[in-house]
């Protein structure tokens, strides 16, 4: 493998006494897909202006192309920047905003024109062309804007929470857009978000920021099923987290005692160590209450909520260990609030974080 | 519900606007009807010597003027006994042909001294002349004038009545208003240069750093203006603060003219005026949302690049309306030019104010005022159909 398109090496930056990112390293390679996930104010915005030029890091090395960029102005970068709330110039008209990159480039008028139309095709936007920005709606928008940010070819593509301000049924369509462009044209990009979700359907790569620092880099699966930290099982979806001590390490099962006693049994992996103090993830979609054999963990209680959500039923079990947030098919519709039931899970539905 | 029926909503609404359209029909439209009135109405021949006039109608011009006119003349003098009419009267045609008050002078003595038919060329020979005749024909024709009007734009009609130019040692009205022109124009550009980026760095700060700015600017709107036109004065003169100042650090050997020249109005207009020109700006500028210029820059533009693309024809909405408060202030300005500028820098209201209140000639002061209004007017004209045009339009 060749060395990474994107690399931040020990990149500090700090605003006056406030440090918003610490001894940074992150590597990004041609043709990726990666979002930059994180609550706001964690430093992922301030990576994205960093890497566009907008900031300049208080230390360390960027490094785009294996040229350092630190210094360099925004123009010189050569990064199409998708921003939040669009940043289309309103004086100009739809083809004019998206030439507007050429014009700065100088590419000659025919050939200009050419590829502007090619961009709108891109996005759907051809018979748009003369329109003023004001008088398409969001969606239309932040497509002139993808154009706009895509129609030069830059190296890498940066958007900052580029859907945020989209309705929900026009940011699942556009999450698929964006994918899909990524694919046809094998683009690099860096996106910048806070909606886990988002997030996992569109990154190859995920890097889960919190204070400045990445708490977790990896394929959205990973960062699912295997959250490294407390913080990241918390952000990635909802779960819950069940505290214990490690009491036996078997060689296929470990052994996990809870406060009150109860008994959890989860897949033996290299760094459990008995004694230790453990925290596990369950996700709430694997508890099950029906059991079978290889659901090897069970814990009986009552049903304290109940919320039909459609397609799930989202059930709150309260047992004497722990509370546990259950998922369920529909077809459960029959538990009711103070009714009796029991949790079961595999050994596997369990993560033992950190 | 509120209110009522639509028409009866109308009704207290118009209502609650009565003191404003009184207010404004008596201290605004009505002066400017007035004056405007003023500048075209000639009514005293025709109204003081009414014989006269209906014989002055029916002269033929060719025959001499004593013997048509003259009887009727001196029957009008000695039936009026308004002595205010006959002044102005006498004001009136001295200003259309010189003589005449000498002559009007002896004449009136003359029929009021004697009864029965006068041969007025005995009185005094210069009667014998039709041009005095033609002078009061002329006023006696209408009780509406252009002649003030004319007179403004340094025009007149010669006796045949056609318009013709007068000379440049007669009348210099053009040339003040082209003064007038020149100065406000100086000013509005002095105002964009140092208003835009006054403007651009009030909007580009925030919290106390922009009322800090704004206050700057705004502080000298709350100060009369005859105080600020006095302080550049006392700034301004040879042993002022400024002159003092060169002169101590050695980079001038005499003190720079600054007071009584183009130069000091301009400096002094400029300042008063900067106001009008950096608010509207400003409102403009904070009104662009932040990211355009970023955007700008990541898409390849350089800073210069992008404020020349972006922000500045985003922008010149509010440059356009400075410009034209501060050019429309600027023409009408007096004080300023009257204490701070020299004799050939006063401006076309010093010229109004001197025939409304040095001279009493209210029909020149409304014509004047008039053509300057006229040009106001053109102006504002100009810049609506700019504004309103598709490119500056967000």
């Amino acid at each position: 493998m060749s060395d990474p398109y994107i690399l931040f090496q020990n990149v500090s930056k700090s605003f006056g006494p406030l440090t918003v990112i610490k001894d940074l390293d992150l590597a990004i390679d041609k043709g990726e897909f990666v979002s930059l996930l994180g609550p706001s104010g964690s430093g992922k915005t301030t990576i994205l202006m960093m890497l566009a030029g907008f900031e300049n890091p208080t230390s360390g090395a960027v490094i785009v192309g294996g040229q350092h960029v630190e210094k360099l102005p925004p123009h010189k970068r050569n990064m199409g920047v998708v921003f939040q709330s669009y940043a289309l110039f309103p004086h100009m008209t739809v083809a004019e905003n998206v030439a507007f990159p050429l014009n700065m480039r100088g590419v000659a008028k025919p050939d200009s024109a050419a590829r502007v139309q090619r961009a709108l095709d891109m996005v759907q936007l051809g018979a748009y062309k003369e329109r003023k920005p004001s008088q398409l709606s969001g969606g239309q928008q932040q497509r002139v804007a993808l154009a706009r940010a895509l129609v030069f070819e830059p190296a890498v593509v940066l958007m900052d929470e580029p859907l945020g301000a989209l309705d929900k049924q026009l940011r699942e369509q556009m999450q698929l857009d964006i994918r899909d462009l990524h694919k046809r044209l094998g683009l690099t990009i860096v996106f910048v978000t806070h909606d886990q979700s988002e997030a996992l359907t569109m990154s190859d790569r995920i890097a889960v920021f919190n204070h400045g620092k990445i708490e977790q880099i990896g394929k959205p699966s990973d960062i699912y099923d295997h959250p490294k930290t407390r913080f990241v099982a918390e952000f990635i979806g909802e779960t819950n987290l069940v505290e214990g001590t490690i009491t036996k390490v078997g060689k296929d099962r470990t052994t996990i005692t809870l406060k009150q006693g109860g008994k959890l049994v989860v897949d033996t992996r290299p760094g459990l160590e008995a004694g230790a103090a453990a925290t596990i993830s369950i996700r709430p979609e694997r508890i099950h209450f029906d059991r079978t054999a290889e659901r090897e963990n069970d814990f009986p209680g009552t049903v304290l909520d109940r919320v039909y959500h459609g397609d799930h039923i989202r059930v709150v079990l309260e047992t004497r260990d722990q509370r546990f947030i259950v998922k369920t098919d529909r077809r459960m519709a029959v538990l009711d609030e103070g009714d009796k039931a029991s949790a079961s899970f595999t050994a596997n539905a369990c993560w033992v974080v950190g | 519900m509120r209110g009522g029926t639509p028409l009866r909503r109308h009704l207290a609404a118009a209502l609650m606007l009565m003191p404003l359209v009184v207010f404004l029909g008596l201290f605004f439209v009505w002066p400017i009807i007035t004056m405007l009135s003023e500048a075209v109405s000639d009514p005293v021949v025709v109204k003081t010597l009414p014989a006269t006039t209906e014989a002055a109608r029916a002269w033929d011009r060719q025959t001499p003027g004593a013997g048509a006119l003259g009887q009727a003349l001196v029957d009008d003098i000695r039936a009026t006994t308004d002595d205010q009419a006959m002044g102005d009267v006498v004001r009136r045609l001295n200003s259309a042909k010189s003589g005449f008050r000498t002559l009007m002078m002896k004449t009136l003595s003359a029929a009021r001294g004697s009864t029965g038919p006068l041969d007025l060329t005995t009185v005094d020979e210069r009667w014998k002349d039709n041009g005095y005749w033609e002078a009061i024909a002329a006023a006696a024709q209408s009780r509406y004038t252009d002649r003030n009007l004319l007179a403004a734009l340094d025009y007149a009609r010669n006796p045949q009545g056609s318009i013709e130019a007068l000379p440049p040692a007669a009348s210099n009205n053009a040339d003040i208003f082209k003064r007038t022109f020149v100065i406000s124009g100086l000013v509005t550009l002095m105002c964009i240069a140092l208003g835009y980026p006054f403007a651009m760095l009030a909007a580009s700060v925030t919290g106390w750093k922009r009322q800090l700015l704004l206050g700057a600017v705004l502080l000298p709107l709350w100060t009369s203006l005859l105080v600020r036109t006095a302080a550049w004065f006392i700034l301004l003169q040879d042993r002022g603060m400024i002159n003092s100042t060169l002169l101590g650090l050695g980079i001038i050997s005499e003190p720079l003219p600054l007071l009584f020249n183009r130069l000091g109005v301009v400096i002094a207009m400029t300042h008063v005026l900067l106001p009008f020109m950096v608010l509207p700006i400003f409102s403009v500028l904070i009104g662009i949302p932040g990211n355009l210029m970023p955007a700008a820059q990541s898409l390849g533009a350089s800073k210069l690049r992008a404020f020349w693309h972006v922000l500045l024809p985003l922008s010149l909405r509010g440059v356009a309306s400075g410009a034209l408060l501060v050019f429309m202030s600027a023409i009408g300005y007096y004080i300023t030019p009257a204490l701070i500028g020299g004799p050939r820098d006063q401006m076309i209201s010093s010229i109004i104010a001197f025939y409304a209140t040095g001279t009493a000639n209210w029909g020149m002061a409304g014509a004047l005022g008039i053509i300057l209004l006229a040009a106001t007017l053109a102006l504002y004209a100009v810049y609506h159909r700019l504004t309103s045009d598709r490119a500056l339009r967000v």
